[in-house]
């Protein structure tokens, strides 16, 4: 790791001085920052923990929503027990992510600015447009099995790496942030962002920007239809080739309403509200999941060793709102998860 | 300067008080292994995929290569040291045992680490679950069949020591 000066935040205020200020970058959990900085794509020049400050709380909102603490632990907020209750899909979606020994220390803020996994944008030794711009993408005509089908660019072909960030676009959460001239409140949808012409910005927050919690509306209606389905190599802590969230409300036999968000497959968690539409007032089953699937999709393009996403993903959407449609696993979490694997 | 200031660091390693001056890029698997002589913790990838360097810091599992040092100030840390009661073993250490869960010996220190801390989260129903919750430990060696008899076994002897009736058969053979 290169050098850097470490401070540990006493409040608020003096955090975001200290970001103000530029130097500095916040730590919680660490666990993907560290590792960033051991390979040396990252290096700031200080460290600023935020663990002390109180925003690790997990609360009802008045609205009948939750509001997640950024400082919540990724484990701490998958088994409290309105998550469980309320938001089976977050719950699954974050146990589906990493390892326990990681979900014990990610924090709920860090999940959200988390950064791709590409090979060459962790390899220091070779171009990347999202680490170096203007460098170039090697991805692109190189070993993409895990990148990008939907929303590239010319620049970068990366995806982001997250669970829980699929379940949260599905779930229409908002990202809180407070910087020192005030507070504003983000939409899902607008928090990530895609590559373009600036694939080194991840997301819309500004600098000098903290995030302090993660509304999550009321979602009661779909407690009981939901389902988060993570295809990867391996049975489990793995990256996601492709990952859906999957929700439906259903009445009298009737779709009334659907939610569907993809992971593994752009630059940020990938949702088509017009596609979800086409399954409203429809019988749930197969014919109709297609149609929403391939509207998802309409767009999508593999490079080469990704190819195989564009039918995954296709099957993957079918099969988890047939899962959605049977119901959603009584147990939830990682239950929920093995269901539809055995 | 500045860049190479030291930070005191204060932590209960094993159960006992031990102080520090680290700079800020030491993670508390180095602290650990080169200052506080504690190797049993291993460095395997020293990113966070393998589970070896897996210790527990107030009770929970967290991989020890993926913080800092100053970050734990004033915490509680266990390491596979730290199992043992003086010559007894731990239940699980000694299921390892019995279990032939030990393989080259470079994933069992986190192995155990992490099956401590996954008993203490009280998660697992089943050993599926435990399949499931352990697999934040990458052993090449191919012992998870035995290490996971080994975690279910313990988990029964809790259960039944309390006077609850197991919830699951362990498919253990134990001696």
């Amino acid at each position: 790791m290169n050098p850097f000066t470490f401070t540990q935040a006493r409040d608020l205020d003096g955090v975001l001085a200290a970001l103000n200020a530029g130097e500095a970058r916040p730590i919680a959990g660490g666990t993907n920052l560290l590792d960033l900085m051991k390979e040396g794509v990252m290096r700031p020049a200080q460290l600023v923990d935020i663990n002390g400050l109180d925003l690790d709380r997990i609360d009802a909102s008045e609205d009948g929503g939750l509001l997640l603490g950024a400082l919540a632990r990724n484990a701490d907020t998958a088994y409290h027990p309105l998550v469980r209750e309320r938001y089976p899909l977050l719950s699954s979606a974050i146990l589906a992510g990493a390892s326990p020994q990681l979900r014990n220390m990610a924090s709920n803020g860090g999940n959200l600015m988390q950064r791709t996994r590409c090979v060459y944008f962790y390899d220091i030794g070779t171009p990347c447009n999202k680490r170096e711009p203007g460098t170039g993408c090697p991805a692109r005509d190189g070993v993409n099995r895990q990148h990008a089908i939907l929303g590239t660019s010319e620049t970068c072909i990366a995806t982001h790496p997250s669970d829980m960030c699929v379940a949260l676009r599905a779930l229409d959460a908002t990202v809180h942030v407070q910087s020192s001239s005030g507070k504003r409140e983000i939409p899902f949808a607008d928090f990530h962002r895609l590559p373009e012409d600036r694939p080194e910005i991840d997301n819309t927050l500004q600098p000098g920007e903290l995030i302090t919690h993660i509304g999550v509306p009321q979602a009661d209606r779909f407690i009981d239809h939901s389902a988060y389905i993570k295809v990867r190599d391996r049975l489990s802590y793995a990256f996601a080739l492709v990952s859906v969230a999957a929700a439906l409300d259903l009445e009298g036999g009737a779709i009334k309403a659907a939610r569907i968000a993809l992971g593994g497959v752009a630059h940020k968690p990938w949702r088509v509200e017009a596609a979800e539409q086409t399954l409203v007032g429809e019988a749930p089953g197969e014919a109709a999941f297609m149609r929403a699937a391939d509207a998802i999709l309409q767009g999508a393009r593999g490079y080469g060793h990704n190819d195989f996403k564009l039918a995954l993903a296709k099957n993957a959407i079918v099969q988890a709102l047939t899962t959605a449609a049977r119901g959603t696993a009584a147990a939830g979490g990682q239950q929920a998860h093995r269901g539809d694997r055995a | 300067m500045e860049l190479h200031q030291q930070y005191p660091v204060r932590l209960r390693i094993n159960g006992q008080d031990r102080e520090f001056n680290v700079e800020s890029w030491v993670t508390l698997l180095d602290l650990l292994r080169e200052r506080a002589g504690m190797t049993g913790t291993k460095k395997g990838c020293d990113q966070g995929q393998c589970g070896a360097c897996t210790v527990l810091v107030d009770g929970k599992r967290i991989n020890s290569c993926l913080t800092l040092a100053v970050m734990q100030d004033g915490k509680e840390v266990t390491t596979v040291e730290g199992l043992a009661q003086g010559e007894d073993l731990h239940p699980l250490q000694q299921a390892f045992i019995e279990c032939d869960a030990f393989q080259c010996g470079y994933c069992t220190p986190g192995q155990l680490c992490s099956a401590v801390g996954l008993m203490n989260e009280g998660q697992a129903r089943s050993r599926d679950d435990v399949r499931e919750l352990m697999s934040g430990n990458i052993c090449r060696c191919g012992a998870y069949p035995q290490i996971a008899d080994a975690v279910v076994h313990v988990m029964d002897l809790r259960k039944n020591a309390s006077g609850d009736k197991p919830a699951f058969t362990t498919g253990a053979v134990l001696a």
